[in-house]
Parts: C-alpha cells; structure tokens; sequence
C-alpha cells in the first residue's frame, strides 16, 4: 500500500464556486432603517415638515416680522385681518360748541321723533358731530350708538350722550371711534326724563384719519415727505388683525409660540430626563431598592395631574413681575416623570435578559459599555416617541392653566392665554381665538401624527395596528 | 378576590395618604401668608383670625390637627366666603359636576364603543375615514375651544329658530345639562374611539369570529355577541384615566357654560387664594378619582373572567 501523501494543493477547492450569495445594498443602520420608513409615511413625513415650520416660525419669525408684540396700536383696536387701513390727514382736533336752536316750537299732542339726523360735519375717527331739529314739546335728548341696525322693538345699543335742554340740538360722539359703521339713534325725553317711544336712526360710516403730526412720528409717510391735508396715508400693517389692546397679533403669535413651544420642548426633555435615570437606576440596582423607588413613583402617578399641576403653581411662587413660565416647568417635570420612568424601567429588565446581551458579556464586555452600546440605543427609539407624545399633551395642560388663569402671566402672550382673550371677544371679533386656537390644533396633531410615525418607525413592537 | 379588593383599598387609602400631605406640604410652601389678601387688617384682627384657623401653632402640630380632621371628614371653613364650611361647598356643587361627568361619560362611552366598531367594520372606506378625521380633530383641538364653539352654535342655533331652543348657559333642566355634557365628552369620545377601532380591528380576524362565520351564525349576533363584547375589554381599561380627564375638563366646560359645579368653584378658589377650599377639594377630587381607578379595576375583573384579581 501506497504511502498517501497529501499537501496543501490537495485541500485547494476543484472548482472556484460562483458567489451563490452576497450582500448587494449596503447594510443600514437602525437609524437609518428607521428613517427611510418614515420617509414612506406621507402623513408623519408632511408633520415633520409642519413641526420644522414651526420651529423657524418661533425662532426666525420674530427677526423678520420685528414688531414689539407688547407695543399698542391705539388706532386699530380688534381690527380683523385685510381691514381697510386707508386714512385720511386732516388737522388737530378743534373743540366744537355745538348747535343750539333759537327755539323749540311749541308742542303739540304727544311728542314725536326728530325729523332727521344730520352729520354736521364728515364722521371721523376724530369725532362725530350730529345734529337735529328741535322737537316740539320735548325737554331733552338721548343719543345711542349701535354697531348694528336696531330692530325693531330691540335696543337701540349704547347710551352715549344725555342732553337736557331741548334747544341743544347737537352732540359731538368722542367715544373709542372706529372706522366702521355706527348706527346713530335719537329720542326725545319729556319732563320726567322719560323716553318717547319713536326713535329716529342715521347710518354714519366713519372714515379714518391722522393729523400731520401722527403721521410723521408714526413713519406712515416717508422720511423726508412732508404730507398736506387731504392726503391719503395708510396706518401700519397687521397681517393677521390686532387683539383688544391694538397688539399686533402676528407678533404676539410669534412670541406666544416661544413661550408654549418653549414650555411644551424642554419640560418633556427634562421630565423624560430625570424619568430615565430613576428609571434605569431602578431597573439596574433591582431588589428591594427597586421596589421602593417604582412604589414612590406610583403615588406620583396617582396624584390628580392637573390638580397637582394648579397647587404646584402656586407653590412656587406667582409673584408680580414673573411671568410663571418657570414655575409651570418646575410643576410639570416634578409631576410627569413616572411614566417614562416605568417604561425605561420596564425596557432595561427586558434588555437586560436579551441573547445579545449574553453574548456580549461572554464576549467580555463590561457594564459601561454594555450600557452605552447596548442598553442607550435600544432604549432610546422608545423614548424619542414618548418625548414625541409628550410635546402635545404638555402645550394643552399650558393652554389649559391659561385659560383658567393660573398658567403664563398676562402681559407676556402664550398660545393658551391668547386664546383666553380671545374667547371674551369672540362674538365680534373671531380672529383673536381663530388665530391661536389654530396654531395649537395644528401643533398638537403635527406632533400627534409624527408620535404615530416615529413608533411605527422605530419600533417593531410598539407598531400600531391601524 | 376579597382579599385583592381589601389589598387595593388599602393601597387606595395610603394614596389618599400621599395626596393630602403632599397638598398640605405645597400649600405651606406657597410665599407670605394666606391673610396676606386680607387689606387693612390690624394686629388684633390677624391674630385672631389666625388662632381660627389654626395658624399660630406650629406646622407639625397643624399638619396633625389637618390629617385628624381629613380623616374624620372635615375640610374646614372657607377663607373667603364667610361661615360656609367646605364640606357644605363640596356638598352642593359635586352633585351638579357629578351629574355633568357621569352624563359626559355615558356620552364618551356610547359614542367611542359605536363610532369605533363602525370605523372598524368599514375600514379604509367613506364613514371610516370621516370618522376618524372627527376624531384626530377631537383630540388635537383644546377642550375650551370646543366649549366656545358650542356655545356659539347654541348662540346660533337660538338666533335662526328665533327661540330658545336649548339655553345657551346656566343649569336646572335637562335641556341645561345636554350640551356642556356632550361638549365635555367629546375629546373622551375621541379617544375611545381610536382605542375601540384598534381592539375592533384585531377582533376582526380572530380565529372564534371565523368560527362563528362558518358555523353558520348571522353577521348580526356575531357582531354583538362575539366582536362588540370582546372588543370592549380594552376599553374598560382606560375608564379610569377616562374619569381623571372628564373631572378635569368639567372645570372648562362649567366655567364656559357658566355651571354651578364644583370644578368651578375650585378654579374660582384658585384665582383667590381661599387655602382651605382649595386643599378640600383637591383631596376630596384625589380621594374621588382613587376610588374611581379602584372600582373600574374591580369591574375588570368581574367583566373578563381571564383576568385574575390577585
């Protein structure tokens, strides 16, 4: 028998195989897995952009539209947005003595109604002067002005002037005049200051002016333009209307949004924070200290949130001056921990059992990187969703405590107490509560919906099933 | 089960435990004093009203005359509305906030059970999609805004028929109640509905409900008896944190709609400072909405007999 000998050649494959497999793409990352299946969710993907919109609308907004929001515009109070800004320049305001007739002619049976009201000059925004003819037997005059035309049998609107001679047959209306539509309503008063029943009514459109003065220190004309009588001027511009004080609203949204998006990012990055290292410290010790600290944090959870959130803010302090934001922050994370918390908890004794784990120790790593390799980045898909969730539901409890009046203090504008204002007005003038109301709705679903595309993202277990 | 129910009270009362010294810890942290309000009033005044309250002993000793008087019912007397005793406060205005939120609830809980089953049943079609557009409006848009939308419909309303159909605030007769009820109810309903569409859809295509089909059974008893009863399940569940929120939102709603409820009161006590109104109510609402959480669990239980009550 043959020795057999064998050398390397021998092991050497016959034939050189085709690569019956191969890696053709390029492997993906988690994060980058996760983001091209949020680039497939059309509705996560238009909120996204709509959270980045309003982002730079917080943030470069104000540096673009640079209107102070706290500076009043006095000539437009509660002006909607698109109204007429035209003016007229006209000169300073001249005192007015009145009309007063010679006589009132002898009265007859009963007392009727002024024949007709005229305007003894053009209605401004500076003053509008009426005049009538005397009427027989009456002793005095009431003036009413309405916003609307009176109805038959309904009020005749604001009591504004009171005249107790019947020869004064004029009245010079000063009172909070826009350029608007007023209905003017006179009726005669007999000797016991009783009304007649028939009412005499004058439309009067009241067209808007500026002296020579306001316009220039207001920059309504150019620099180095000198404007004559007569000329016509347009007052500033409000894109989206002014609120009850003349505030632009723009501006005021702008603001508000710094306040609520500031309040609505950062508490929920604290309190998500702070949730984490309980959580994990709870989850990593175990044992008897584990249940201590997950017993405290369900006594935390059992506090009536928003109750919690009212006593907190008074704790900590609403002195003049503070605007309240900080104490809101301090409540909100001192209340809303435990659920991240628990989940953070509940992540690390389900990773901590995982294979990779295992493997990873035998492999002979260590705790920090076991951590940092392993439990951070798993844990971390989880959470970016519960902060995602978290941002909505923190800008309604701001928007809640403002309406009730314990949230951000009033001169400084949130969305919440925007629209706090904006509800006492809302009959007449429904931009002041559309505009904020708006900007929350919108917020708090763009958040909603990328919260539903982040977690179906980024975590097969959490996927939603709708 | 007696002895879960015994476990979950007694759990439940050292809750009630936590809240109200954590209400007597944040109210003694408040700054200055709760006379503070009181303008123009001289030494001799303030220390008797001082000694009224309680407020000259030390804080440990009030925080025991505090907790033996929470135990044994008593809230004390208002800061601010001379001679009437919380307890009195709680007693008249919890009835109308409790007839408020158990009528939202009823609302919440029907409309989110039917809307849900339908989206469900007609998934991805018309009434599904304008449903759920409904409800994603529902929940992004705030409980106020709602409430002022209401009223203004009301307002409307009234305005076109020429009447009063339905008083726009106020309360007395159930035409007072249907509104500010449904409007309180509306974001819950919003949020059982999405909760019952998920549970619908899983039930769906359970493998009983395909049993249920090929023995033959009508769609209609299969819908009743195999997919409505299971579907609820999860529903149950979150009636507890359903209640917090409804009992919360009823303050808005009965602020709006101008309510006599005890929600309003406590916003009203807030905004003056009146201490002892605001801890009574604040633990009387915590104490509430424990025993809420305790019951709904318990009703679980009896509800699905495959969760065991340990």
């Amino acid at each position: 028998m043959k020795d057999l000998v064998l050398i390397a050649k021998d092991f050497a494959p016959i034939a050189v195989e085709r690569e019956a497999q191969s890696i053709t793409r390029p492997s993906l990352s988690y994060w980058q897995d996760a983001w091209l299946r949020l680039k497939t969710n059309r509705r996560a993907l238009i909120s996204l952009f709509i959270v980045v919109g309003l982002l730079v609308f917080t943030i470069a907004g104000p540096w673009v539209w640079t209107i102070d929001p706290a500076a009043q515009d006095l000539d437009q109070l509660s002006s909607p947005p698109g109204a007429n800004r035209r003016a007229i320049i006209v000169t300073p305001y001249l005192p007015w003595s009145g009309i007063t007739a010679d006589s009132v002619p002898i009265s007859g049976q009963t007392i009727g109604a002024t024949a007709e009201i005229r305007l003894a000059q053009p209605a401004t925004t500076q003053a509008v002067r009426l005049e009538w003819d005397p009427v027989p037997g009456a002793t005095g005059y009431r003036v009413y002005r309405n916003l609307y035309s009176p109805a038959p049998d309904g009020a005749l609107g604001l009591p504004i002037g009171e005249i107790y001679d019947a020869r004064r047959i004029s009245y010079e209306d000063l009172l909070d005049l826009r350029p608007t539509r007023f209905w003017y309503s006179i009726v005669a008063t007999d000797e016991l200051g009783q009304e007649v029943a028939e009412y005499t009514t004058l439309v009067v459109n009241v067209i808007r002016v500026v002296t020579v003065d306001e316009a220039i220190s207001d920059g309504l004309v150019g620099p180095n333009v000198v404007p004559k009588l007569g000329d016509e001027v347009f007052v500033k511009l409000h894109p989206l209307g002014t609120d009850y004080l003349g505030r632009d609203m723009l501006a005021r949204l702008m603001y508000g949004a710094r306040v609520s998006l500031f309040i609505g990012i950062i508490a929920p990055l604290f309190f998500v924070l702070i949730g984490i290292l309980y959580g994990s410290a709870a989850g990593f010790i175990g044992g008897r200290v584990d249940q201590f600290l997950m017993r405290f944090a369900d006594f935390v959870v059992a506090l009536p949130f928003l109750l919690f959130m009212i006593l907190f803010k008074i704790a900590f302090g609403i002195g003049p001056g503070e605007s309240g934001i900080l104490p809101m922050l301090v409540a909100l994370i001192v209340l809303s921990w435990p659920a991240t918390a628990r989940l953070v908890r509940g992540q690390i004794l389900q990773i901590r059992e995982e294979a990779y784990i295992a493997a990873s120790q035998l492999l002979g790593a260590k705790t920090y990187y076991l951590i940092l390799r392993h439990m951070i980045p798993n844990t971390l898909g989880v959470i970016l969703v519960t902060i995602t969730f978290a941002v909505p539901t923190v800008i309604f409890v701001e928007a809640f405590l403002s309406f009730i009046g314990m949230g951000v203090a009033p001169p400084t504008p949130s969305w919440g107490s925007m629209c706090n204002e904006g509800i006492q007005t809302m009959l007449n003038h429904p931009h002041e509560l559309i505009f904020p109301a708006l900007l929350i709705s919108i917020t708090v679903l763009a958040f909603n919906l990328l919260g539903d595309g982040l977690r179906d993202a980024l975590d097969a277990r959490m996927r939603s099933r709708e | 089960m007696y002895s879960y129910t015994l476990k979950r009270l007694f759990q439940g009362l050292i809750t009630i435990w936590f809240i109200a010294t954590a209400t007597f810890v944040a109210m003694h942290s408040v700054p200055g004093d709760p006379l503070i309000n009181e303008r123009g009033v001289n030494e001799e005044i303030r220390r008797n009203l001082e000694e009224r309250y309680g407020l000259d002993r030390p804080v440990l000793e009030q925080y025991l005359i505090y907790m033996s008087n929470m135990a044994k019912g008593d809230f004390g007397i208002s800061f601010t509305q001379q001679n009437r005793s919380v307890n009195d406060i709680i007693r008249e205005h919890f009835p109308v906030s409790a007839t408020l939120g158990i009528l939202a609830i009823v609302f919440a809980g029907i409309g989110g059970v039917l809307w849900g089953a339908l989206t469900a049943l007609y998934r991805n079609r018309l009434p599904d999609v304008i449903i759920m557009f409904l409800v994603i409006l529902g929940i992004s848009v705030p409980s106020f805004v709602i409430a002022a939308i209401g009223q203004l419909a009301l307002v409307s309303l009234n305005g076109l028929v020429g009447f009063s159909v339905l008083p726009v605030a106020g309360w007395g007769t159930v035409l007072h109640m249907l509104v500010p009820s449904l409007v309180l109810g509306l974001g819950t309903m919003a949020f059982l509905t999405r909760l019952m569409r998920s549970s619908m859809l899983e039930i769906i295509s359970a493998d009983f409900v395909r049993t249920a089909y090929s023995k033959g059974l009508p769609p209609t008893r299969i819908f009743m008896k195999h997919q409505l009863r299971n579907a609820i399940l999860p529903v149950i569940t979150v009636l507890g944190p359903a209640i917090a929120a409804i009992t919360t939102g009823g303050f808005v709603v009965e602020l709006v709609f101008a309510i006599p409820g005890l929600g309003r009161f406590f916003v009203q006590a807030v905004q003056q400072l009146d201490y002892t109104v605001i801890m009574g109510t604040t633990v009387f609402y915590g104490a509430f909405l424990v025993f809420m959480v305790i019951a709904v669990d318990l009703i679980y239980g009896f509800v699905d007999p495959r969760v065991r009550l340990e």
